[in-house]
């Protein structure tokens, strides 16, 4: 039997898109989970409701979901810091965030998710906008422009995200808030206010997600359970709050991932990402790009 | 109260209320009933492991359903038992088989406490989150298992059929609801033994400061992954009879999130320092779901148990235990 080395190649490059895209989906994790120390196994909600919003729109008015995304952010960043602001108050502050935290952002994922299959109902939802459709050729490989366009988005956020960590005073003080709270307190910087602007940052990035993944898949409300594990699996893979180990993480499972389903069928594909992250947790915590 | 005189009185507790649903011969009033002694079940199994050592399970779902679908795959086996076992040994089989439920229950229990020793094994040694978010990941990917496990139903599901009768007592449905019953006693006694036992302050000790306690000698990741086998093995001891109660098991019903919300939102909401917290917020809001199911619908229900989840640890993070304990010291202050 010879082996369908076309089939791996675009499985491979499939891989790589569907990686850039959970690369998007992982960002908001990494900052909160991974930086800010904050388990906000909430965070898929926040994608799925950025999904819906740009479907609401594309529907009525065809818009394209992107733009959604984009122009809404700024409400989105302010949902964020509001949630922070309400979390700090009742588990941060009293030192509770570990069971009651925790319990809180999973009352907050559940209440999203039953809203939404309130409003909506059960159907697959879907968005229509001009690339979703057709494909680029070369050769043996297929690029549908449906997953060319969100990992490109994805890439550009990415990049625009690590600029700002790395090269502007908030960007700066939010690491520096990961690594010593005091210390950020005594230079006279205010952490609870840096990490309400990256908590908000991290919801505004959950929203632009949503707007991929909508892209890419038709969306139905229970569909951010499954990127649970992913998005954790990809956090802690590419070692807690590094934003390459998260790009060079998310590419490895996408391409995993697309691997297992080309071979074994989708359905065993939500299986990878838990055994990547038993794996990781058991072999090598620290992930790829640890500290 | 000494641990006999408690267990005594807890079944005495069962007995009547057992004795006290069979006056007005509703069958319906089972049917509820069944559900929310199994939340009983399921929250005081969650809260040994989240109320007492504050690691929370997200994956009470996962838990539930291994020990329901050990009791499909059983019952599937008990029926093809000509088909799967060579010829002479086939006759042994059909002496054991169908296997009676509370063997089922045994081994849901085993299985659901193996995989819960396992799963903390693997994260229990690093932080608390991470066991949080595996438990949260493990529902998924038993799901998936499942689905793509035919023997069992996959995702079309398996139909258990339910004998009618159970010999002296009445329907079957009462013999489910009696067993379970048991196991609520069974799990609140095995609670309550647990908080005021070495074992229970070692909990305690982990909760409060994992670091001093494992600086003074507790044996933290011992008592940890004991606290996970228990409450995983309680788990699906109180999943392994629900096929037989529903009738037809899909992946969707046994891995449903409810059973993860519920299971979590009890006992915040009752109180989680001790045993009774569980067992009252299972009652208030277990009914209040049975009358909202019926009255307006499934979906309200459980945005309901949301909303009141998420309401309770910001305002009462005690739960109803602590507000009414507040009260009491408030009261002796004056």
């Amino acid at each position: 039997m010879d082996f369908p080395f076309d089939l791996l190649i675009n499985a491979v490059i499939a891989g790589l898109l569907l990686g850039g895209f959970y690369a998007a989906v992982t960002a908001g994790i990494s900052i909160s989970f991974g930086m800010l120390d904050i388990v906000n196994i909430g965070h898929p909600a926040f994608i799925i409701l950025g999904s819906y919003i740009a479907y609401f729109f594309n529907i009525n008015y065809h818009i394209d979901p992107i733009v959604t995304c984009l122009v809404l952010s700024p409400v989105f960043y302010l949902l964020g810091t509001l949630i922070y602001q309400v979390y700090y108050v009742s588990f941060e502050k009293r030192g509770q965030q570990s069971l009651r935290g925790l319990a809180f952002f999973f009352g907050l994922l559940f209440v999203t998710e039953v809203l939404l299959l309130l409003v909506f109902g059960v159907d697959y939802r879907y968005v229509e906008a001009s690339y979703i459709g057709p494909s680029l050729h070369f050769g043996i490989v297929d690029l549908p422009l449906r997953m060319l366009v969100p990992c490109a988005g994805s890439l550009v956020l990415f990049g625009l995200l690590q600029l700002f960590i790395g090269r502007t005073f908030t960007g700066r003080a939010v690491l520096a808030v990961s690594q010593d709270q005091l210390a950020l307190q005594l230079m006279a910087a205010d952490p609870i206010r840096i990490k309400r602007i990256a908590f908000g940052l991290s919801i505004a990035v959950a929203a632009l997600a949503g707007a991929f993944l909508i892209i890419i898949q038709p969306v139905e409300p229970s569909v951010g359970r499954e990127y649970i594990g992913r998005v954790f699996a990809i956090c802690v893979l590419g070692g807690l709050g590094s934003m390459p180990g998260t790009l060079i993480a998310a590419m490895l499972l996408g391409v995993i991932e697309s691997i297992t389903a080309t071979f074994y069928g989708p359905s065993w594909a939500p299986a990878v990402s838990f055994g990547v992250l038993l794996l990781t947790l058991a072999f090598r915590p620290a992930g790829l790009m640890g500290r | 109260m000494r641990m006999p005189l408690f267990t005594l009185l807890a079944v005495i507790v069962a007995i009547i209320v057992f004795a006290l649903m069979r006056i007005p011969n509703i069958e319906y009033l089972f049917v509820a009933g069944y559900t929310i002694v199994q939340y009983i079940v399921l929250s005081t199994a969650w809260n040994i492991l989240g109320g007492y050592c504050g690691y929370v399970n997200f994956g009470s779902a996962a838990f539930f359903a291994l020990g329901a679908y050990s009791t499909v795959a059983l019952a599937t086996f008990g029926n093809q038992i000509d088909d799967l076992v060579p010829e002479s040994l086939a006759p042994y089989f059909h002496l054991i088989f169908p296997l009676p439920i509370p063997v089922l229950i045994v081994i849901g229990g085993i299985v659901s406490g193996i995989v819960g020793f396992g799963t903390g094994y693997l994260t229990l040694r690093l932080r608390g989150a991470f066991f949080a978010i595996a438990t949260l990941a493990l529902s998924v990917v038993l799901a998936t298992l499942v689905v793509n496990w035919d023997f069992v139903g996959g995702s079309g599901g398996a139909y258990v059929v339910r004998p009618g009768q159970f010999p002296g007592l009445g329907s079957y449905l009462q013999y489910l609801f009696l067993l379970m019953l048991g196991l609520a006693v069974l799990s609140v006694v095995l609670a309550r033994w647990i908080e005021r036992s070495r074992l229970g302050y070692g909990f305690a000790a982990i909760r409060d400061d994992e670091l001093a306690a494992e600086a003074s000698g507790v044996p933290t990741l011992r008592l940890k992954l004991i606290a996970t086998t228990l409450s995983g093995a309680l788990m699906g001891m109180a999943g392994a009879p629900f096929p037989y109660y529903i009738g037809y098991l899909a992946p969707v019903s046994a891995f449903g999130l409810e059973y993860a919300v519920n299971s979590i939102a009890m006992p915040l909401i009752g109180g989680t320092t001790n045993w009774l917290g569980p067992v009252i917020g299972t009652i208030l809001l277990g009914t209040l779901q049975q009358v909202t199911t019926v009255t307006i619908s499934s979906a309200v229900n459980v945005l309901l148990v949301g909303v009141l989840l998420i309401a309770f640890v910001i305002i009462a993070p005690n739960g109803i235990v602590g507000l009414v304990q507040e009260r009491l010291h408030a009261r002796r202050r004056k």
